[in-house]
Parts: C-alpha cells; structure tokens; sequence
C-alpha cells in the first residue's frame, strides 16, 4: 500500500515537469488525427530536408569534436604525468563558463572578414577581399567548431571520474603484458570508459539541438532555427510545436540508442589502489601540454580576452548600480533555481532507485527530455500551462472572497523556476544517478537489516556517500541557469533583468562591444561554481579513495 | 555548504525578488516591449520624470511576448504593447490584443498610412531600409531601386542577411504589395543567385561587407550606419566612411520604411496613464530623442531631423499602408523559403 503511494507520487511529479512537453505531444497527436498539414507540408517541401542534414552535420560534427577534445584531455591529465598538468586538470573545466553563444559572438568579432585579423592580412600583405583564402566561421563548420569548444567539458568531466575509478591492476596488467601508454589508452581504457563517454557525448548533443544562438548568429539553419522561423515568420505556433514535436522524436530516439549501448556494456570493477601514472618526459611531455592547452586556450582564454578588451573599452558601465543590480539578480536566481533542480532530482533518481518499476523509470525519463528541447519552446508550454491556471485562480478568488490577487504563478519568478526545472532536470539526475550507482545495494541491505528506516538509510548512508555528485548538480545545473537565456527572456517578471538578458539585447542589436561587459561578468560569475567543482572533484577523488579502504570486497 | 547557511540564502534572495517584483505603486502604467531596453527605458524615465507616473517595463521578443499577452488574457498586467515592425503590430492587431486609440490629437499627430487598421495602434517611428553601396567601386548612377539586386549584372555583388529577418520579410511583403507574387518570386531568385555570401550576420555586417570588399550592394537599415558612424572604433568609423546611402526606387514606389508601434492592450487598467505615454511618446522632444539616439525617422511628420538624417538626404518614403507588411508577411516568408533565401 505505502509501496503504491510512494509510486503515485514519484510518477506525478514526473509527469508535472514533463508538463509543458505534453504541450508539445499534444500538438503532434492533433496532427495525427485529422490536423492542418498545410504549413508542415510547405515546410517539409521547402526547407525540412536542409534542417534535417543540417542537424545531423552538426551533431555528427560535434559528437567527434567532443570526443576528441574530451577523452583525450581526460586520458592525458588523469594517468600521465606532464608539466602543467595538475592545473590543466582544473582548468580545462573553464569552457563551461562559456555561453555558447558568447563565444561565437567572440570568434565572429576576431575572425570575420571586418574583424581585425582578416585586416590585419590585408593590411600587411596589401590583399583585398577575394585574393586570399580565410575559413568562413559564420558557417557549419564554425558553429561545429565553437560548441565542441564550449561542450567537450560534459565529456571531459565524466570520463575523467571514470579513469580515476578504473582499476590499478587491470591497467598494470597491460603494462606487464608490454602494453605502451598509447596501447594501453586504446586497448584497455578507452573500451572500459565507453559508457561515460556516452554519457557525456549524450548531454553535448542534447545542449547542440536545443541551441539556437550559436546556430542563429552563423546563418546556419538547423531544426530548432526552423521551429523560430515557423513562430516568427509564418505566425504559426501549432506548425512551430508540430516541428517541436518532431524534434521531441529525434531526442527520444537519441535517448534510446545510449540506454541501449549502456545495457550492452556494464562494468563494476573496484579497487582501492589508483593506477601510477606514466610519467612523460621530453617531447612527449610537450605534446601532451600543448594538446590539453590548446581547448583551454580557444574554449576559454581567447574569448575571455575579447570579452576583456570589450570590458575595458565600456569601462563606465562597472560603476553603474544597475549592473551590480543584474549580476546579483543572475547569482541569485541560479542559485535558487540549481537548489531546488537537484532537490527535485535526488528526490527523482532515488524514487526511482528504490522502486525501479517499468512505470516509475519511464516517468523520470520523460521529465528529463526537457534537457534537448529549446529553451523558448518550454517556456511556450509554460506560458500556456501556468497562466490558463491563473485565470482559474483569478476566477475563483474574484467570485468567492472578491480579491483578485494577479498573476500567481505566470507573472512571477515561479514560472522561470518551474522552466529551469523541466530544462535541466536531466544534467541534475544524470549526476545524482551516477553517484547513486556507486552505492552498492549490499550497504542499503545491511543498514535496513540494523534497522534504519529508508529515510534513515537516506540521512545516514547515501546523503555523505551522494555528496559530491549532489554539488557537481547543483553547480552543473547553476551555471546553466546562469547562461540560460531563451526562456528567461520569455517568463522574467516586470523590471527583473539578468546578465544573459543584458547581453543578449546589445549582441542582438549589433552592439558587441556594449554587450562584452555582462557576458564578461556572466562567466566571471560562471567562474567561481565551476572552480568550486574542480576543487570538489579532486577532494572527492581523494575521499573516495580512503573510503574505498573500508568497503569490504563484494565478489 | 551546510543547511542553516543555504536556508538563509534562500531567505535573503526571497526577499530579493519580492523587491523586484513588488506590485503596484500609486500611479503606474506596465508596458511590454519589444524594443530593447537600452533603446526605450531613457525616454520612460523623462515621462516618469514629467509625470510622476512610474512605469513597469518587460522587455522581450516580440512573438514571445504577444505569446503571453495573448495567453493572460484578461489578466494581462500590460497596459501598453510597443513593438518594432509593421509585420509585429499587425499579429498582435490580429490576435485582439488591442483597443482602439481614440484621442484625436495622438491620431492626428502622425500620417494616416502610419495608423494599423481600426486604430488599433499608432507608429511611433520610422527605420528606412535603403541599398548601400560601396563609394569607391559602385557609381551610383548605375542603380534605380530594388529590381537591381536581383540583375546579373550584379552577379556576386549583392549581401543582405537571412530571411529569418523580420525586415527582409516586411521588405518582401511591401514588394509583394507593389510587384504582385510572380515578380517578387523571380526578384528573390535572382537576388539570391547574385550573393557574394551565404545570407549570414546582422545589417551592421552587411554594410562592413560593402567597406571590407566582400560585396558592393548591401541592404541594411540606415541607423546601423549611424551607429558605425558614432561608434568609437575608428576601424568602424573607416569602414561607415567608405559607403554611401541609395535612395532605391524615387521614381516609383519610394524606399522601403518600417515602423515601429504602440498599441493600449485591450484589458488595459491603466488607460490614463497609459494614454499619457502615448501622447509623450509622440511629443517633439521624444520623437526627437528617437531620431538622435538611434537615428529613426520621426512618424510625426513636422517634428525636425537630426543632423545626421539631414546628412544623409532627403528622400521619398514608401507610404504603403503598413496593414500591409503584416498580411503579406506569411506570404513572403514562404516565397523566400521557396526562392531558397536561406
């Protein structure tokens, strides 16, 4: 009986953050029976197959660049030893400060044909445009370029953990079998960490399709440009949420395929002794160096210099109240919005730990593909969700005590709070459920036989155990917060600004250099979480490994 | 982070956001925009100044926020709808957002073409989007209006940014207007086969493109120029030197102009004050503001232009009735899709 009930609520809150998705789903089941076919007809005869090609190009694009930049940096940084490398290993999480569409804003003023190296080329060599080949990066391959800058951390930051798990002696093994690093990186390693890999590559395409800045800013055109284009330009919102809802499929589809690549692989292998590193020396010590600076320095440095240099030019707006007014409105909003996400999240993934029925693990999936689905189009089904149950507040309260109390839930910070949960529900309960997985079910079994009730169990054993992995969400889903902007833009109150707004509104208006200082202080704000989870991630290495001396070897 | 500290935090930043949103002063007026808040809060501020009348702004996308104008409904706090772009008023005239403005002097400020259907909103300023071209290789006598973006003669000259744009939209649309589908299907095709490059970037980079050497025709709207002309980068200064403003189409239909609008939301509890700011929106010294701030046309036409609108010449100004830009808008919008202006 309890069973059930804590079933039912655990599948109710679920579904109340897949809310606004049902929006979507709904838009789709009404064109499947007997819905207006005529915009999705034009579309698709027009411009859906150059959507379509354009996404796959983009993900298959940065899924590569993610892999290359994420597990080779992880590799380097956990098991070889090299100058430099104990600051990479924090650093290289740098980029996740970094707004997608910041950086390209960045890259753009640098490269375009009027930015100052293409002037500078001309200049000294007396070319003018057309004499000489330069990369175009408002282009495909630049928006490829820039989010796997910007993305490949997810990547870094998961296989990275798993590395530092992987056994001592199994990797001793291959080096006794006469195994190179290089060999033992390929043949043992990388085979171990496919999961993780995954994992991380997964959460980099989702943040890919549901990013519309980056793509919009290059001109190129991609399935989520389209869903806007639909809204904006042909005044169609049921046409725009058909789109949406196609996309949905695509994500569900994404989601399914690494389910089932997680199922065919599972590896449980412990040890309480780290693997030593190999120690480069000479060259090769070099080329390692240079291979994990050389994402720091174009995913972080080179743009933070170009937001700095803006920043110095609009020196007068660093003493303007207003300003001060929106970097606390930012911090604070995130701060709220990552709390309560991962409170929701561990309430979610444990939920679904404990009773990991077909029902319950479907639910929490569905609440997590907000994660893919374009901040704006969230923010649409909101809108639609929360102020029709305004008006039904409004309504009663009006007829029955006289007082008509506004907009409760649409017109306040309730509403954002709500878009950020449904949006990144998914990073939070990703992290929490890989730090629950790493709580054998042995220690819950023997806590419950010393007669702790589950919430007990909870307090006692999991929370300290959960810790890391619950402030790696916390300051995953912060930082996201931070640089969300389409939704924010959409459901903020009267006269509530943040630094994502701020920066946005200059950028959009052609005004770069008005827009360096927020998006400047946006990542400098972004900066401090993201150190803070450095800091955690190796002090969480360290506990792991001195708990790891008490956990009795299960067969 | 143990709890106390994080339940504390939480308290503080509640407190926080009920300050920022807190509700209702004595007189107020709310308004959505969608005109950026650097490009409207200024000239509130001087009527909140004038009137005593604070006003509440919430700036945003304009779809987005008619979204949710729509979606309040009769609960909707805004009292005002400012948007930029005929195709904008329009939708929103359409969704029944809207009153009637019935204040004989705010209707007989500004031109009649400037009005949305019904009255229902009234234009508070004027954005020009003339062709630009580079003074050192186009000789501007060459050119008579927007026929020629699309001749071969132009083969690879031509840059202008996505169809994704709203102006490009509201551009085709008043083409539509004029030139009827057939030829506007063909003048799209054809401008799209003389891009020098792919339709990417915002109008400032348009116009950068004519100064770098990319293209020598670009479309854009003037008051990008007039930033670039005041900007404090030299190199931008250097580049806005080097291009020059044509007047397309003076012995026709007149050079393409947008609007941007306000309307009083249909369940506005503020009318009053919310008729203040209209009014002060149309007086002198804020249409005067527009014009010298971010380089607009003034809609009230004896109000006097800035130095720089002079300096760039006078010319004739399309005077379709804006209704139009609106209800052709999905029109265009497909016809660029089809013409393959990405």
């Amino acid at each position: 009986m309890q069973q059930r009930w804590r079933q039912l609520s655990l599948v109710a809150s679920a579904l109340v953050l897949g809310l606004p998705l049902m929006v979507i789903v709904f838009a789709l089941l009404q064109l499947l029976f007997g819905g207006d076919f005529t915009t999705l007809q034009h579309l698709w005869q027009t411009v859906i197959p150059e959507y379509i090609q354009h996404s796959l190009i983009l993900m298959v694009g940065v899924a590569v660049g993610v892999i290359i930049l994420g597990v080779s940096t992880a590799w380097l940084t956990t098991s070889c030893r090299f100058p430099g490398q104990k600051l990479l290993s924090w650093a290289l999480l740098l980029p996740l400060a970094m707004p997608a569409y910041i950086t390209a804003y960045t890259y753009t003023g640098m490269l375009d044909y009027s930015g100052p190296v293409q002037t500078l080329l001309r200049d000294t060599f007396g070319w003018s445009y057309g004499d000489y080949w330069f990369p175009q990066i408002r282009s495909i391959g630049g928006a490829i370029a820039v989010l796997s800058l910007v993305l490949f951390p997810y990547v870094y930051l998961i296989t990275r953990a798993t590395f530092l798990q992987q056994s001592a002696t199994t990797l001793e093994a291959g080096r006794s079998l006469g195994l190179s690093p290089w060999q033992c990186f390929l043949r043992i390693a990388l085979p171990l960490a496919r999961p993780a890999i995954v994992t991380g590559t997964t959460l980099a395409l989702m943040e890919t399709l549901a990013d519309y800045g980056t793509v919009q800013y290059f001109g190129v055109t991609t399935f989520t440009t389209g869903i806007f284009r639909t809204w904006y330009g042909l005044g169609d919102l049921t046409g725009a949420l058909q789109l949406a809802g196609l996309l949905l499929a695509a994500v569900i589809t994404l989601i399914l395929l690494e389910r089932w690549s997680r199922k065919q692989a599972r590896y449980d292998q412990r040890n309480p002794r780290p693997a030593a590193p190999f120690e480069l020396q000479g060259g090769k010590a070099w080329l390692a160096s240079l291979v994990c600076w050389l994402p720091l320095v174009f995913g972080f440095l080179l743009p933070a210099l170009q937001l700095a240099a803006w920043s110095v030019e609009r020196w007068q707006v660093w003493t303007d109240s207003d300003f001060w007014q929106l970097t606390w409105n930012s911090f604070a909003l995130a701060l709220v919005a990552a709390l309560l996400v991962v409170t929701l999240a561990v309430w979610l993934a444990y939920g679904r730990r404990q009773l990991p029925t077909k029902l319950v693990r479907t639910s929490v999936a569905f609440a997590g593909l907000g994660y893919a689905i374009p901040g704006l189009v969230i923010a649409v089904g909101l809108l639609v969700l929360l102020t029709s149950i305004d008006n039904v507040i409004i309504q009663i309260t009006t007829e029955w005590f006289d007082y008509n109390p506004g907009l409760l839930l649409s017109g306040t910070l309730f509403a954002l709070l709500f878009a950020y949960a449904v949006r990144f529900l998914s990073v939070a309960i990703q992290t929490v459920q890989a730090g629950l997985a790493e709580i054998r079910p042995s220690m819950d079994e023997a806590a419950r036989i010393h007669g702790y009730r589950p919430l007990q169990v909870l307090r006692l054993i999991h929370l300290p155990l959960l810790r890391p992995s619950v402030l790696t969400a916390v300051i995953l889903v912060g930082v996201d917060v931070l640089k969300e902007l389409p939704a924010t833009l959409v459901l903020r109150p009267f006269d509530f600004n943040t630094l994502a707004v701020r920066a946005y509104e200059m950028a959009g208006d052609e005004r770069l250099a008005d827009a360096g200082p927020p998006a400047l202080m946006m990542v400098m704000v972004g900066l401090i979480p993201v150190i803070l989870l450095s800091r955690a991630m190796l002090k969480s290495q360290q506990n792991a490994l001195k708990e790891q001396d008490f956990v009795p070897v299960t067969a | 982070m143990r709890l106390p500290k994080v339940k504390k935090l939480l308290s503080l930043s509640a407190v926080a956001f009920a300050l920022s949103a807190s509700i209702a002063h004595a007189a107020t007026v709310n308004v959505y925009s969608a005109r950026k808040e650097a490009l409207i809060k200024p000239v509130l501020e001087q009527f909140t100044e004038k009137t005593g009348i604070e006003v509440r702004l919430l700036t945003g996308n304009g779809d987005a926020l008619l979204a949710r104008l729509r979606n309040e409904g009769a609960n909707s706090p805004a009292d005002l709808f400012l948007t930029v772009d005929a195709g904008n008023l329009h939708r929103a005239a359409e969704a029944g957002i809207f009153q009637p403005l019935t204040s004989d002097k705010v209707l007989q400020s500004v031109p009649a073409h400037l009005h949305g259907a019904d009255n229902l909103w009234i234009g508070l300023s004027l954005r020009a989007r003339p062709i630009f071209y580079a003074k050192e290789r186009v000789d501007p006598s060459q050119l008579s209006g927007y026929q020629d973006l699309a001749d071969p003669k132009w083969d690879n000259d031509v840059c202008i940014r996505s169809s994704d744009n709203i102006y490009n939209q509201s551009l085709t649309a008043a083409l539509l207007e004029h030139w009827g589908e057939e030829k506007t299907e063909a003048w799209a095709e054809g401008l799209v086969s003389n891009l020098a490059k792919p339709p990417v970037g915002g109008d400032r980079d348009q116009i950068k493109a004519v100064a770098a050497g990319v293209c020598d025709l670009a479309v854009a709207n003037t008051y990008y120029l007039g930033l670039m002309e005041a900007s404090s980068d030299p190199a931008e200064r250097e580049a806005a030197s080097k291009v020059g403003i044509f007047w397309p189409n003076q012995d026709s239909f007149g050079t393409h102009v947008n609007v941007s609008g306000i309307g009083l939301t249909k369940y506005a509890k503020n009318t009053d004050e919310a008729q203040q700011l209209i009014a002060y929106l149309l007086s002198d010294e804020a249409q005067k503001w527009y014009a010298a701030t971010n380089n607009e046309y003034p809609a009230v036409s004896d109000v006097e232009w800035s130095e720089r609108l002079q300096a760039w010449g006078d010319f004739k100004m399309d005077d379709i009735e804006m209704r139009y830009l609106g209800e052709n808008n999905a029109a265009a919008v497909k016809l660029m899709n089809r013409a393959g202006w990405r």
